[in-house]
């Protein structure tokens, strides 16, 4: 029982954290071009540290 | 960069010489403020494909003065440019010069998107409610006793008061909405039964009784927002595919005053006596008159009509029709709301569809279904209490037939097909605006094609190129590509490699054709009487319009011979249509003989010419009063009306705007075949539907006994409510199954389209 006490908030706690983190996700615009996304990784920046 | 050869593909669909590049002033008309002087305009991109294409394009925009950023959107085929000052920078010259045809859109409403948002937080806020109650009743079910479960009970109580407030808040309000208006709909049996569940479920907790329906009424919610979200996303992708494509209505023109001074002014405020500079390439925002200019018209939109129309001084010109050649100065003669347009956008109002009466399957269902179900579960209560008087008892047991028949799976069993046949209809380059469309079209027996841009392209195609010099035919290919008439965009396709006198001084004459002039000689391609000024076959010969001749010096040196080309597979189309048993028929605004013509190669036996928009709308209400479901296939303005009238339609994404967004169905590629194929996926999505309800309904009838007996307990509830639903989308992917035979298909279909043109072409 007193594990119940701190476990189960700290089960809810984590998923909250999951929930909130994708509602920010959705806020930020992070899934408006998915598509998009996934092409971009293949572009070049020109801004690449110089080694 | 081999994979961007932009417009290669899609040219041949949309730069028919329907779609006009917008002008800058028509882009600063819809670009919006974002405050410190900055601007931000969004253009459609079509052909927008790859990294590399997003790479190009935002390098190019980013180095033009005083653009601040671009950013493409790759799913939307969408670029967002954010600038300063007045001007705008040359965005729509640096696209096409990188190959890009870039639009304008109509202004988004942002009601939508935030309805998609809405949704989808509430599935995510259900989701993680479902998920934490499930693990807590999880381990009730497994024994969880005395405190534990009472305090297992406490805290799904807590979490689910947020699920029900935001993500139930969705059926409340809807349920509401229908009560009020003393209609029944899905979300009614939802609202009640959840909410029901809930308090029986606090009112056990307070008493510390075993069984809660927290899990249950969480779920529930959960399982069809998802269907509700599939839904929406699916009508939303259709939506902005839709309004990706050019705009074809004029948004402003430019306004000379009295005094000279020019105005670009929004359409709006367009008023009649005003006089309009219209230039070549551009449409006619309002009804008007011709007062100077002259140049070809294109009415194949507002008219049917395939063949261009020379216009002079004097003759009235009606709002769409697209100025080909040389600029005209038009008097106004109405203002936008009275213009043909707005006429067209009336009579569609004024046209009755049949889809006024469509009432939706699930609607159908729900409306008997949610009375039947409210009254099994009070019936069942009045049961309990009659027989052994114990209300709370009575109560428990009511409350458990509400939540087993619950319609979860009669929600999802609609949704999750249309989901996946649009989806299907979708990667076949097929749009479709919603769910009640595909089960419309799944009952019609008719099909109405209009002919000019439906059967046909609404575009010339040359026809006796093989009998015609390939050295003059170079030379006329050479001399049409300054052109932007119809005809000559046809020739300027057989452009050789032929080694052939250089043009020189090229002008084009409206209404007439073009002149060159190369190597001492002059050479006119156009009309007859005008080219062939020596020739004596006079004026108007046998090919009426003065047929088109290439002339060197005033001799005609060839004579060119037009079609209006048969759309790809038009043949194959409603040969496949006639094999569904639907019978197919053709109206036109365009002549008895172009269009026997038509037929007689199509093979269509009943036609209809020379018709204006309300007889379209006139002979479908006819047939739709002999009882039968009439498929509306048109593009044009005149046949607006009609594909609202008509039980359902379908549209090519050529079509006009206002016939696009009249449409229930657009296809965006060249082939007919679409609409066999749109038939056929509607009436198999239509029969899965049919199934789906029939397991759903099968399920109740072993579920709701039980329930009435009073041996379900929340674990029986949460697997039978779970395995009906996984059921049901389990037979809706059964669609998806159909497609592995699709891509053979496709390639026969490919191999067939060539060999027809091969043998047009011969």
């Amino acid at each position: 029982m007193t594990t119940l006490v701190y476990l189960i908030p700290v089960a809810l706690f984590l998923g909250a954290l999951g929930l909130a983190g994708f509602l920010w996700a959705l806020r930020s615009g992070q899934y408006e071009d998915l598509d998009g996304a996934a092409e971009r990784i293949l572009i070049d920046r020109d801004d690449k540290p110089d080694l | 960069m081999s994979c961007c050869a932009p417009g290669a593909e899609m040219a041949l669909d949309l730069d028919s010489g329907t779609s006009v590049l917008p002008s800058s002033q028509e882009i600063k008309l819809a670009s919006r403020s974002l405050g410190d002087g900055l601007s931000q305009t969004d253009l459609s991109v079509p052909t927008v494909h790859c990294a590399a294409c997003i790479q190009a394009i935002e390098t190019a925009l980013g180095k033009l003065d005083r653009v601040e950023s671009a950013r493409v959107n790759l799913s939307t085929k969408r670029v967002s440019v954010q600038w300063r000052g007045d001007d705008v920078p040359p965005l729509v010259a640096a696209l096409g010069r990188l190959g890009y045809q870039a639009h304008l859109f109509a202004p988004e409403v942002d009601e939508e998107d935030k309805t998609l948002s809405e949704l989808i937080r509430a599935v995510a806020v259900a989701g993680f409610a479902a998920g934490n109650i499930m693990l807590l009743s999880v381990s009730v079910w497994s024994g969880a006793e005395g405190p534990t479960r009472d305090l297992f009970h406490w805290v799904s109580a807590l979490i689910a008061i947020p699920a029900l407030a935001f993500a139930g808040g969705i059926f409340f309000r809807s349920a509401w909405n229908a009560l009020r208006h003393g209609r029944m709909n899905m979300d009614v049996p939802i609202a009640v039964g959840v909410s029901l569940a809930y308090a029986m479920s606090l009112y056990e907790t307070i008493n510390h009784g075993d069984h809660a329906y927290f899990d249950a009424s969480v779920s529930l919610l959960f399982f069809l927002l998802i269907g509700r979200t599939l839904d929406h996303v699916m009508r939303e992708r259709a939506r902005t595919a839709v309004k990706g494509l050019s705009q074809l209505a004029a948004r402003g023109a430019m306004v000379v005053r009295g005094d000279g001074a020019r105005d670009y002014l929004p359409i709006g405020e367009i008023e009649p006596g005003m006089q309009l500079l219209i230039a070549a390439g551009e449409r006619i925002p309002v009804d008007g008159k011709i007062i100077r200019g002259s140049s070809d018209l294109d009415c194949s939109l507002v008219s049917g009509e395939s063949t261009p129309r020379t216009a002079a001084p004097g003759e009235s010109v009606q709002a769409g029709v697209l100025n080909l050649t040389g600029p005209l100065t038009v008097q106004a003669t109405a203002a936008a709301k009275d213009s043909f347009l707005a006429e067209m956008v009336r009579l569609m109002e004024a046209a009755e569809g049949g889809r006024a009466h469509y009432r939706r399957i699930a609607d159908r269902v729900s409306a008997l279904y949610a009375p039947v179900v409210h009254l099994t579960a009070f019936v069942t209560f009045l049961g309990w209490m009659a027989a052994t008087g114990d209300w709370h008892r009575a109560m428990t047991i009511a409350i458990a037939v509400l939540i087993i028949t619950c319609p979860c799976a009669l929600g999802l069993a609609v949704p999750i097909v249309q989901v996946v046949a649009a989806r299907r209809l979708f990667e076949n380059g097929i749009m479709v605006k919603d769910g009640s469309a595909m089960e419309r079209l799944a009952a019609i027996d008719t099909a109405v094609f209009d002919k000019t841009g439906t059967l046909t392209l609404g575009q010339p195609r040359l026809i006796n190129a093989s009998s015609i010099d390939p050295a003059m035919l170079a030379i006329a290919a050479d001399m049409a590509a300054h052109s932007r008439h119809p005809y000559s965009k046809a020739i300027a396709g057989f452009a050789g490699l032929a080694g052939r006198p250089k043009l020189e001084s090229v002008s084009e004459h409206p209404g007439f054709g073009i002149e060159a002039s190369a190597a001492g000689s002059t050479w006119r391609l156009g009309r007859r009487g005008w080219a062939g000024w020596k020739a004596r076959t006079g004026g108007e010969g046998r090919h009426g319009h003065g047929g088109t001749v290439l002339t060197k010096d005033g001799i005609i040196v060839a004579t060119f011979d037009f079609e209006d080309a048969l759309r790809a597979d038009a043949r194959a189309a409603i040969l496949e249509l006639r094999d569904a048993g639907v019978s197919v028929e053709m109206l036109s605004g365009d002549t008895a003989g172009a269009c026997g013509k038509v037929a007689e190669i199509l093979n269509i036996d009943s036609f209809v010419p020379a018709l204006l928009p309300s007889g379209k709308v006139e002979h479908i209400e006819t047939l739709a009063k002999a009882e039968h479901k009439v498929l509306m296939v048109g593009d044009g303005l005149n046949d607006t009306p009609a594909l609202s009238a008509a039980h359902v339609s379908i549209a090519p994404a050529t079509a006009a705007d206002i016939g696009r967004s009249a449409a229930d169905f657009v296809f965006l590629r060249e082939s007919l075949l679409a609409v066999p194929l749109a038939v056929d996926i509607s009436r198999k999505a239509g029969s899965l539907i049919r199934q789906n309800i029939a397991i759903a309904i099968v399920y109740n009838a072993v579920a709701v006994p039980i329930a009435i007996l009073g041996h379900v307990t929340p674990l029986i509830a949460a697997i039978a409510m779970s395995a009906s639903s996984l059921l049901v989308i389990g037979n809706a992917l059964r669609l998806q199954g159909f497609v592995a035979s699709a891509p053979a298909q496709d390639a026969r279909r490919d191999r067939r389209a060539r060999v027809d043109q091969l043998a047009q072409s011969s």
